[in-house]
């Protein structure tokens, strides 16, 4: 009898690890990030190791194309323009595959970074083989990475805001709450939040 | 419809606290002059009971926008669903989350032009971080999205289907 219990229960945990493994692919926060070597829109490459003087990063999977993402696009230049400056700068990667989505080809992200302004460098995830590994399932979806001597701890991962329609109606900055709580050494309070957004695009 | 939504809320309010009955009247409508097309527009509190019916049938509640891609491509098949399963106790409500603005400039027009029968309801509630663990604990938040329920049997979808895939999620909750 004692037998069949231990079985059981060990079953029970067996099912519930698998589960746990299938479900959460991706980063969880306490997790390394890898770096990565993407094209930006200036035909150059980009890594995160090129940034010796910065404390960490703001990472935004986002796109043209997605009416979220672009209802964030000023905020996140202005998320750049006010954390770059203290060691948290803005890497923008674009995950969609471009042959489903035109929209977002190389060409086209040229153009929207140049009528938007963008102050921070707007990479090709070319071959999709970044996206997967954070985790990211949408867009606009961030992750903040603290640099330490273990590497680029994921600190946050998320939404930028409570008000995807509205910047001027948001009650709660997440991204920029998490930033600061790093630049002042603090714990963040909202670690993980959830955004809606659209689907990367890949190929079936 | 908007009616029984709101005697549903007020049922809710009397178990709960009278902050429900405030929700009501964030209720309103889209009217446009010329146009049939009336839309129910719900924030999360007005849009919880309608994917949370206990009334004996299958409910297939697909997240959509017209915008989104993957949600238009699969559209026809939510459409088929609900025509081909409307006698076998089968309810199909979209949810479109088009942003308000696009009511009347995209929404309707392409629900004229398709020919779109299933229910339509709009949902406009900018506290992501509220609603979407709320409405299921595993979803990310991208779009499209699909709820099939019928009773306390629940099943969540953050994909994309194919007519045979979605038909067969449908089959498991008729028996």
């Amino acid at each position: 009898m004692k037998t069949l219990k231990l079985l059981a229960a060990l079953v029970c945990f067996v099912s519930l690890t698998a589960f746990t493994i299938t479900t959460d692919s991706g980063y969880e926060v306490g997790d390394v990030a890898t770096d990565f070597s993407l094209e930006n829109i200036d035909g150059k490459m980009v890594s995160l190791s090129d940034y010796k003087s910065a404390k960490g990063f703001i990472v935004i999977f986002t796109c043209n194309t997605c009416p979220y993402a672009v209802a964030y696009e000023d905020r996140i230049v202005e998320l750049d323009k006010k954390y770059a400056k203290k060691g948290y700068p803005v890497i923008a990667i674009m995950p969609n595959d471009t042959d489903v989505k035109p929209g977002d080809n190389m060409q086209a992200m040229k153009a929207r970074a140049k009528a938007k302004g963008f102050t921070f460098p707007y990479l090709m995830d070319e071959g999709q083989k970044i996206y997967p590994q954070y985790g990211a399932t949408k867009t606009p979806h961030v992750y903040i990475l603290e640099k330490t001597t273990d590497g680029n701890i994921v600190k946050y991962i998320g939404a930028i805001d409570d008000n995807y329609q509205d910047a001027t109606a948001v009650k709660t900055k997440y991204v920029e709450n998490a930033v600061d709580a790093l630049l002042a050494g603090k714990e963040i309070k909202q670690k993980t939040t959830r955004a809606i957004g659209c689907s990367i695009k890949t190929k079936k | 419809m908007k009616r029984l939504v709101i005697v549903f809320l007020l049922i809710l309010s009397c178990k709960e606290t009278p902050k429900a009955v405030e929700v009501t009247e964030q209720l309103s409508k889209v009217h446009h002059q010329g146009e049939a097309i009336v839309l129910d527009i719900y924030d999360y509190d007005g849009l919880e009971p309608l994917i949370n019916k206990d009334d004996g049938k299958v409910h297939v509640v697909n997240f959509w926008a017209t915008w989104c891609a993957p949600c238009v491509k699969e559209l026809p098949y939510f459409e088929k669903i609900n025509s081909d399963y409307k006698n076998k106790n089968v309810e199909v409500l979209l949810v479109s989350l088009d942003f308000p603005r696009q009511y009347d400039s995209k929404l309707k027009p392409f629900l004229k032009k398709k020919n779109i029968q299933s229910k339509v309801v709009c949902f406009d509630d900018v506290d992501q971080n509220r609603w979407i663990p709320a409405i299921d604990t595993t979803w990310s938040g991208a779009l499209p999205a699909t709820i099939i329920y019928k009773g306390n049997k629940r099943q969540f979808y953050e994909k994309s289907f194919n007519y045979e895939e979605l038909e067969t999620e449908v089959k498991l909750f008729l028996n």
